[in-house]
């Protein structure tokens, strides 16, 4: 059959791709638009390697077709940097050694973000909460968790 | 494979009914979007629900709430009137999956991928909550513990469509809880499920309950028999052993990846007896 | 939140002042990572790729009777299928030794079935095509004809009488004599000391135990990818992520029947590894696909393929015995281990023979170790192989020696713990070592003074590695304006450049920020081994401090042209050339010697290619707190500690993060991680939603305490320290819930209803 035409925003950007029904967000992403920032590590929600935000909420593209992204409002990992001016939450992966191998890295960052700008001063608790669907296997999380919260810190300029 | 976004439920029943090969309903995809991926499904057409209003609005209706099928339990756990009334519930629907999952995943799609452990269902049967599916000849309402017969099999036709529930209004002294057992603390599907619902009297006596299992039969239990060892009990601890006790007699559990039939029918009591304290004193706190 | 304070904690034995080891810099790679730049081996593309999908078997054991592939050819957009018989035959004693033996014809037996298919997920062919999605169609096309055998999952079915033969030519070796049959069983391997049945006579107190274990997973959340591209002239360029571009290079030559020499490796960042990408599966399918298509091919895994197909780690079974006196002296212990081999001979049970007892020095004492195949996917490395399943039996019978003794588990280890001096059971006398220091800090540790609730239990485990040297390879270049790019030929799968730039400044004297460490593909540098082995930091390190030096002599002895002095008065100071002796010649920066490079002899570098040896070895002591509820039997981690001789640490940091996520696994592989199977062998759970490893939510903080005890063997005192953190934990939280309960665990892993059931007496 004849491909969607899918006409979207993608980190501020309006874009626009051709896809099959079975074709996933992450799919689109990765090997339509070349935004490769955002992993494939399951395939099925349950390691937020693919983390996005749509329309201001956060899942895993691996979990929505490329066309329901029509009209839509995406942000990725390559939005969350401002030119050369790192987010906060990066700066903080980066000062607080958060990653090792770094695969997982960008589904924590795009994740932590969404969670301070819904709860800037979340409890330890509930940040580890709200990262419970991003799996970290290096790290044991105790430098993410620090990062985000430090990040949360420094953001309500505490 | 076709994709379709009606706007309309008459329009989405239609395509329902003239899909050719196949056809399967989209709301979050949380489950749908495994099994794609899996090759355990090949519709010829996926149709989105997620335009129709009904399916994505949650109304106040009777006193009590009418919440759309496709609602995402993000949505849902933003509406703090029906966080009030039925914390229970919503208790099981924000279990399922992670934060990512419930930006997506809905009460209608949790019940109708028929899985025996899904989270919302014990809930809702507690909650005595009803089904609104519309059809090619107009609506019906169903009880939602009469909706799943079995793993992944439902009593909706091919042409039909879950379009909302409606969980009704509330007296006074009234509580919820659910409670699920998992390995790790999130992530998991339960291995036992235990939704208790009750109402007091001003004495303090329980007047009317409701309790539900999951994942421990072939489909969600309503357990009528936990219900009256509660009713007419201050909930003590006779009344709990009597619950817990026909908990795990209702049980009807197997042997899998995930648990063992004498681990899922005592932790059923167990659970069930914790549910049941929780939605007390939410009952006592209302 | 934690204890900021004690993470920070560090006890330096070696007296020296770095100016640059020891910081925490951003890592030079980091950036990348943070902003989804870096690019993973899924990440790559080349012009005119095709796309290739494994076709694996659902049979956990049966022969291959036939396969047609026509139905797969003729769909359109297939441009390739290949099978076993597209690959050369291996020679069966084709063996490398490495930190687990690798025998090539297993492997490459493992990369693509011959006769036979040996576990679930098992490869019988390879599809390429034009898209993913056609390859996938065509890969269900392709006709695979089996005669289904009764599958052999555990090691008591293996060793049954009449059990199936995995293998028909699988003779036991390390037995007098030689059997005379083929069985299941593919070594016996025994370390001794002294003599142990004679010492248990001496013994006033003697506890033993049988423990069991189940296959875990690495779970490294980057599933294998690669692009292979075979030009007409026979040259192969793979693009993939791996823990070494040249065991890939060599494997894939190996398997694929090329020369070596024609096969060049581009390393991608890697996803996690842990020892399971210390071998291939994709490649070789992937290169003789792209021969055939005359297309460069594309091949991810699934999650699922990684976990049916890809090297998990050995479940086993573990009798541990120990006797001691009454005052906690341990006079003889005995330790059997059966470890799962997987599909082919290879599990680590001769490693886990070697580590259990070597924390504590004693004269007698006994390691039976038996590799078993069975129809489960080969077993790869993971993170200290073999030395886990060991621990566990042993720590758990030392914590139940120290209950029925009445003695604190910490002083029982202390008063037996091995020390500079001590004859380990494998063979060495242990230079000098920090055991015994991590145990006083783990004694000392605020953590252990807390007390403990109702169904709360606390326990403590110790652990043991090797870790390894051999060949490293580094070149450093310096740039016209002075700032240093560091070469090295292994791949970063935890902040290795960081490391290596830290090295690599303080031997320069300069800011590490202008050294930049880049990691070349293998025909940019010399040979390197592989990442594992918890060898980088400490082999490569090396290398990189040796090019380093090579480069300052250099730079001195363009300094002495520049000055027109003899090289003799040229000393290096903070990044500079000084003149000793000399106050007319003001010192030269690194960038105004390489300003005036072309001038004193062209480019500057330095060099060097070693085979290091002197590897210190690692020990850990681990602090664990759980609460038990004895209605569900679920574990909460209340509290952890990790305690480890680390030598040196390079970046304290990256440090403490291998003994966090060490620390992780281990508590991941001690609660909820297992393989299950169905009656036929087929895998259940081949997602992480089944496959249970760690979330945010399940844990605390892990604290640390990185001990300094140096290594004399490193320049700088370093010891690996990426796996000993993996091998305390089991003991660590078995022991811990078994005081929660009240009873010994000897299974794993504690999930609810296997720990239900042992509470419930059952």
């Amino acid at each position: 059959m004849a491909k969607h035409h899918v006409t979207t925003t993608i980190n501020g950007d309006p874009t626009e791709f051709l896809c099959e029904t079975r074709q996933t967000l992450l799919d689109c992403l990765r090997d339509e638009l070349e935004l490769t920032g955002s992993k494939e590590g399951c395939a099925s929600g349950d390691c937020g390697a693919c983390s996005v935000m749509l329309d201001g909420r956060l899942v895993c593209a691996c979990l929505v077709l490329g066309v329901e992204a029509d009209g839509a409002n995406i942000e990725t990992i390559e939005g969350v940097a401002q030119g050369e001016q790192l987010h906060p939450i990066q700066r903080h992966f980066l000062e607080e050694a958060a990653l090792q191998c770094g695969v997982c890295t960008p589904g924590f960052i795009v994740a932590a973000k969404a969670l301070l700008e819904k709860n800037p001063d979340p409890t330890e608790t509930e940040a580890r909460y709200w990262l419970a669907g991003n799996l970290c296997r290096c790290t044991g999380y105790d430098k993410i968790i620090r990062a985000v919260m430090n990040a949360a810190a420094e953001m309500r300029g505490a | 494979m076709q994709f379709a976004t009606p706007t309309t439920v008459k329009e989405a029943v239609k395509c329902l009914a003239g899909a050719k090969g196949k056809a399967r309903v989209l709301a979050g995809g949380t489950d749908l979007l495994v099994q794609l991926r899996a090759g355990r499904v090949d519709p010829g057409l996926i149709v989105d629900l997620k335009h129709i209003p009904e399916l994505t609005r949650i109304k106040r209706e009777d006193g009590g709430f009418r919440v759309g099928a496709a609602v995402s339990g993000a949505a849902l756990g933003e509406n703090a009137a029906f966080r009030k009334a039925w914390p229970g519930v919503l208790e099981g629907l924000e279990l399922i999956g992670s934060t990512q999952i419930q930006s997506r995943a809905s009460l209608g799609g949790n019940l109708c991928n028929g899985s025996p452990a899904a989270d919302s269902v014990p809930g809702l049967i507690a909650a005595a909550a009803t089904c609104r599916i519309a059809g090619p000849k107009g609506t019906r309402e169903a009880k939602v513990e009469d909706i799943v017969t079995g793993p992944g099999k439902t009593t909706l036709k091919a042409d039909e469509l879950l379009v909302s529930f409606f969980l009704p209004k509330r007296p006074k002294r009234a509580g919820d809880a659910y409670l699920r057992l998992i390995p790790r603390t999130e992530m998991d599907i339960a291995v036992v499920g235990a939704g208790v619902s009750l109402v007091l009297d001003s004495k303090g006596v329980c007047t009317e309950a409701r309790v539900a299992l999951g994942a421990v039969a072939a489909k969600p239990l309503l357990v009528k028999a936990a219900a009256k060892a509660l009713i007419g009990s201050t909930v003590d601890d006779t009344a709990l052993d009597a619950l817990a006790a026909a908990c795990s007699a209702a049980c009807k559990p197997i042997d899998d990846k995930r648990g063992t039939i004498e681990y899922r029918t005592k932790v059923a009591g167990v659970l069930a007896r914790r549910a049941a304290l929780i939605a007390l004193e939410r009952a006592r706190a209302a | 939140m934690g204890n900021e304070e004690n993470q920070l904690r560090i006890i330096d034995y070696s007296g020296r002042e770095f100016r640059h080891i020891g910081t925490r810099p951003v890592r030079p790679d980091g950036v990348d990572k943070v902003t989804g730049r870096a690019n993973f081996g899924a990440d790559f593309t080349v012009n005119g790729m095709i796309f290739g999908r494994v076709v694996r078997s659902p049979h956990a054991h049966a022969r291959i009777k036939k396969i047609n592939i026509d139905k797969a050819l003729a769909v359109p957009g297939v441009k390739a299928v290949v099978t076993g018989q597209d690959f050369p035959q291996i020679d069966p004693a084709d063996k490398a030794v490495g930190e687990v033996v690798v025998s090539y014809y297993d492997l490459s037996r493992n990369v693509i079935a011959r006769d036979k298919v040996l576990y679930d997920g098992h490869a019988v062919a390879a599809v390429a095509a034009t898209s993913a999605a056609i390859a996938e169609r065509a890969a269900a096309l392709v006709e695979v004809e089996y005669e289904v055998l009764k599958p052999v999952m555990s090691v008591a079915d293996a060793l049954k009488k009449n059990a199936p033969l995995l293998h028909k030519d699988l003779f036991t070796s390390g037995v007098e004599p030689k059997p005379e049959k083929p069985s299941n069983v593919a070594a016996r391997t025994e370390f001794r000391l002294g003599d142990p049945a004679a010492a248990f006579a001496d013994a006033e107190v003697i506890v033993e135990r049988e423990f069991s274990t189940q296959t875990v997973h690495q779970g490294y959340i980057e599933p294998h990818a690669c692009v292979a591209s075979v030009a007409n002239d026979g040259y192969v360029s793979i693009w993939c992520s791996s823990q070494g571009q040249f065991m890939v290079r060599s494997f894939t030559a190996k398997f694929c029947g090329i020369e070596e020499s024609k096969v060049k490796v581009i390393p991608a960042e890697i996803g996690g590894g842990f020892g399971g990408k210390t071998v291939i599966y994709l490649e070789p399918l992937a290169v003789m696909l792209a021969r055939k298509a005359g297309r460069a091919v594309k091949m991810t895994m699934t999650r699922d393929e990684v976990l049916r197909a890809t090297g998990p780690t050995s479940g086993g079974i573990a009798r541990a015995k120990v006797g001691a006196r009454k005052d906690g002296t341990l006079v003889s212990g005995e330790l059997e281990l059966h470890y799962e081999a997987g599909a082919f001979a290879g599990s680590p049970v001769a490693l886990g023979c070697m580590t259990g007892f070597a924390p504590y020095h004693m004269e007698n004492v006994s390691c039976v170790g038996w590799d078993v195949v069975v129809n489960r996917p080969k077993a790869a490395a993971y993170r200290a192989p073999g030395a886990p399943v060991a621990a566990f039996a042993v720590e758990s019978v030392l914590d139940e020696l120290a209950q029925q003794l009445g003695m604190d588990p910490i002083e029982l280890r202390l008063k037996n713990a091995a020390r500079e001096g001590t004859q380990a059971p494998y063979g060495v006398k242990f230079n000098r070592i920090g055991y015994a220091e991590t145990l006083e800090a783990a004694k000392n540790h605020p953590h252990y003074q807390i007390p403990l609730g109702p169904n709360q239990g606390r326990g403590v485990a110790s652990g043991f590695w090797f870790n390894i040297g051999g060949s490293s390879s580094a070149e450093v270049m310096v740039n016209p304006d002075g700032t240093v790019i560091v070469v090295t030929g292994n791949p970063d799968i935890g902040g290795s450049r960081a490391s290596m730039a830290l090295m690599a400044a303080e031997v320069f004297g300069i800011d590490v920020a202008h050294i930049k460490p880049i990691i070349a593909d293998t025909e940019s540098v010399p040979f390197s081994m592989l990442t594992g082995g918890s060898r980088v930091t400490f082999a490569t390190g090396k290398a990189v401090i040796e090019a380093a030096q090579d480069a300052v002599n250099d730079m001195k002895r363009r300094a002495a042209k520049m000055w027109d002095v003899d090289l003799a008065q040229v000393d290096w100071e903070n990044g500079r050339a000084v003149c000793i002796e000399s106050d007319q010649h003001k010192p030269l920066s690194m960038a105004d010697i390489a300003a005036k490079a072309d001038k004193t002899g062209g480019a500057i570098s330095g060099k060097a290619n070693i085979n290091a040896k002197g590897a210190g070895p690692g020990f850990g002591t681990h602090i664990c707190d759980v609460e038990v509820d004895p209605e569900t039997g679920r574990v909460t981690v209340l509290r952890y500690t990790a305690i480890q001789d680390v030598g040196k640490a390079i970046h304290p940091s990256y440090v403490e993060g291998q003994l966090q996520g060490g620390a992780v696994q281990g508590i991941g592989w001690a609660l909820n991680e297992e393989y299950v199977y169905d009656a036929e062998g087929r895998l259940q759970n081949t997602g992480f939603l089944d496959y249970r490893m760690p979330v945010a939510s399940d844990l605390p903080m892990i604290d640390t305490v990185l001990v300094e005890v140096p290594n004399e063997g490193h320049p700088y005192g370093v010891r690996g320290v990426g796996e000993t953190p993996i091998v305390p934990p089991l003991g660590a939280v078995a022991n811990a819930v078994s005081r929660a309960i009240g009873k010994r665990v000897a299974d794993l892993p504690l999930s609810p209803p296997r720990l239900l059931s042992i509470i419930d007496g059952k």
